[in-house]
């Protein structure tokens, strides 16, 4: 009885988010967002999703806050050092048969794989030759990934991680460590293009040769993926690479038959020509 | 109570899980038409050997829980390392990275919490060995959804802290030693 009640407000919470200020979680995984929801209203200090709701509508500063609840921010540089070994391995000599690239890291969240992507570019020569498009919806993750510092105490897994990629360099070598953070370098954002894009909602910007869209479609209901899909098939180059997170796969949508497996374990796919 | 009207069951383990399931899973028979959701703790960088462990001990079949899944009878799901598992409203399977939660990812309360709104008084859930206090929450929302709430006897587990935790938090779970919770699954059979 209180959880259908809570499932009314919480369908009404998303519909006027999405009216008042079009973000669109009314496609979200349920099950998830509804934690994320209630974990919102008892930590913002709101009596019921309703009153919460009600704040929404009326008070435009409620929006980042609930943003940060109803997005999870949970990311690491080079997580799943196997992805990006295949990259290294397997992608990037294809994508070295180019002058130019592009890149789209979408979710980009605080920048953690952005960075990643972006040194081990600079590592295998591409840096220069590459522009990354680092795309969010949630504000503060993307001034967060601007700035690219981290807690320092992050830096040892991150060092671990990133040496079992394949490394070809030491990650001390990007960033200046200073009170507790360690602040990456400038360099690695050069040719970076950060900027507030819904996988929900917004369109194709750009022609890529690899996207690395990771732990974000695992988020949205099926439908939806099937969006996102479309729109990552729609925005790569002939033959172009798509990367998926670890637990992520094409299997259910209805684009899969428009990608074939790249290198199947680590859930890199590339396009098919029609 | 009709046990008749259970549509999946649940299950909670931390320290002591392998050796406690390997006296559960395989005494189920092939023909339990129910799914089996389970959460172990399991540090995030092993990869998930549970599966390999148990799929050639049970009868059942037994999977990693896969993203956008059914949940379908005769088969036992783990949540992947580093992942939560949650059920969705029509039975289908859902992964998270959200934060942890009791200082664990996946977390039992996130899987019990979820699938008793999922299946509401369908579901059974079962808290066994641990030594922290995750899936007494769930546990809580389970009964409170009408669903049956199973404790493991802290006097026989492995470690008692996790299933005195539910029982803390779910006075009227019943208590059984794994023994007895076999026989409360093959009454499901
Ligand atoms: C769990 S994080 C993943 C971060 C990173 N890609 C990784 O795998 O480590 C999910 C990110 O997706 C973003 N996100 C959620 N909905 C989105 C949407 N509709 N369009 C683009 N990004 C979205 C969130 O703000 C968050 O930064």
């Amino acid at each position: 009885m209180q959880g259908e009640v809570e499932d009314i407000e919480l369908q009404l919470l998303l519909e006027a988010l999405y009216q008042r200020y079009h973000y669109d979680f009314r496609h979200y995984a349920r099950a998830s967002i509804k934690r994320r929801a209630l974990q919102a209203r008892a930590q913002l200090g709101y009596s019921s999703i309703s009153a919460m709701q009600e704040a929404l509508l009326h008070d435009p500063s409620v929006v980042p806050r609930l943003l940060n609840y109803l997005t999870v921010q949970v990311s690491e540089m080079f997580r799943d050092p196997s992805y990006f070994r295949a990259l290294r391995e397997k992608v990037i000599p294809h994508l070295k048969t180019y002058p130019s690239l592009k890149v789209w890291v979408a979710g980009c969240s605080h920048g953690e794989e952005l960075y990643s992507l972006s040194i081990l570019f600079h590592e295998e020569g591409l840096g220069q030759r590459t522009i990354f498009y680092a795309t969010d919806i949630n504000p503060d993750a993307l001034r967060a990934a601007e700035a690219g510092i981290y807690p320092a105490a992050l830096i040892q897994k991150y060092t671990e991680n990133h040496q079992k990629s394949g490394a070809r360099s030491s990650l001390s070598d990007y960033y200046t460590a200073d009170y507790g953070h360690a602040a990456f370098d400038k360099t690695l954002s050069r040719n970076v293009v950060f900027s507030d894009h819904s996988l929900v909602t917004d369109a194709v910007f750009a022609e890529m040769h690899l996207i690395s869209c990771r732990n974000v479609l695992i988020y949205f209901d099926r439908d939806l993926q099937d969006r996102a899909l479309g729109l990552f098939r729609d925005s790569l180059a002939r033959r172009g690479f798509l990367g998926l997170g670890s637990k992520e796969s094409l299997r259910f949508s209805k684009f899969a038959g428009a990608f074939e497996d790249f290198v199947r374990e680590d859930k890199i796919y590339q396009k098919l020509e029609r | 109570m009709t046990d008749t009207a259970i549509k999946a069951v649940a299950i909670g383990a931390s320290a002591g899980a392998v050796q406690t399931l390997l006296r559960i899973l395989p005494s189920l028979p092939a023909r339990f038409p129910l799914p089996v959701l389970i959460v172990v703790h399991v540090p995030p960088d092993r990869d998930n050997a549970l599966v390999a462990l148990f799929a050639d001990k049970c009868a059942l079949a037994v999977k990693e829980a896969e993203d956008k899944e059914q949940a379908v009878g005769g088969t036992i799901y783990f949540a992947p390392s580093d992942y939560h598992l949650l059920v969705e409203a029509d039975g289908f399977l859902a992964l998270s990275m959200d934060e942890p939660v009791n200082h664990s990812r996946p977390a039992i309360d996130v899987l019990f919490e979820s699938a008793a709104d999922s299946y509401q008084s369908g579901l059974m859930g079962i808290v066994l060995t641990g030594a922290n206090h995750d899936g007494a929450a769930g546990l809580r929302a389970v009964a409170q959804a009408g669903g049956q709430a199973i404790v493991e006897n802290p006097a026989t587990a492995e470690t008692s802290a996790m299933p005195e935790a539910a029982l803390a938090a779910c006075p009227d779970a019943r208590i059984r030693d794994v023994e007895g919770i076999v026989s409360i699954l093959l009454e499901l059979a």
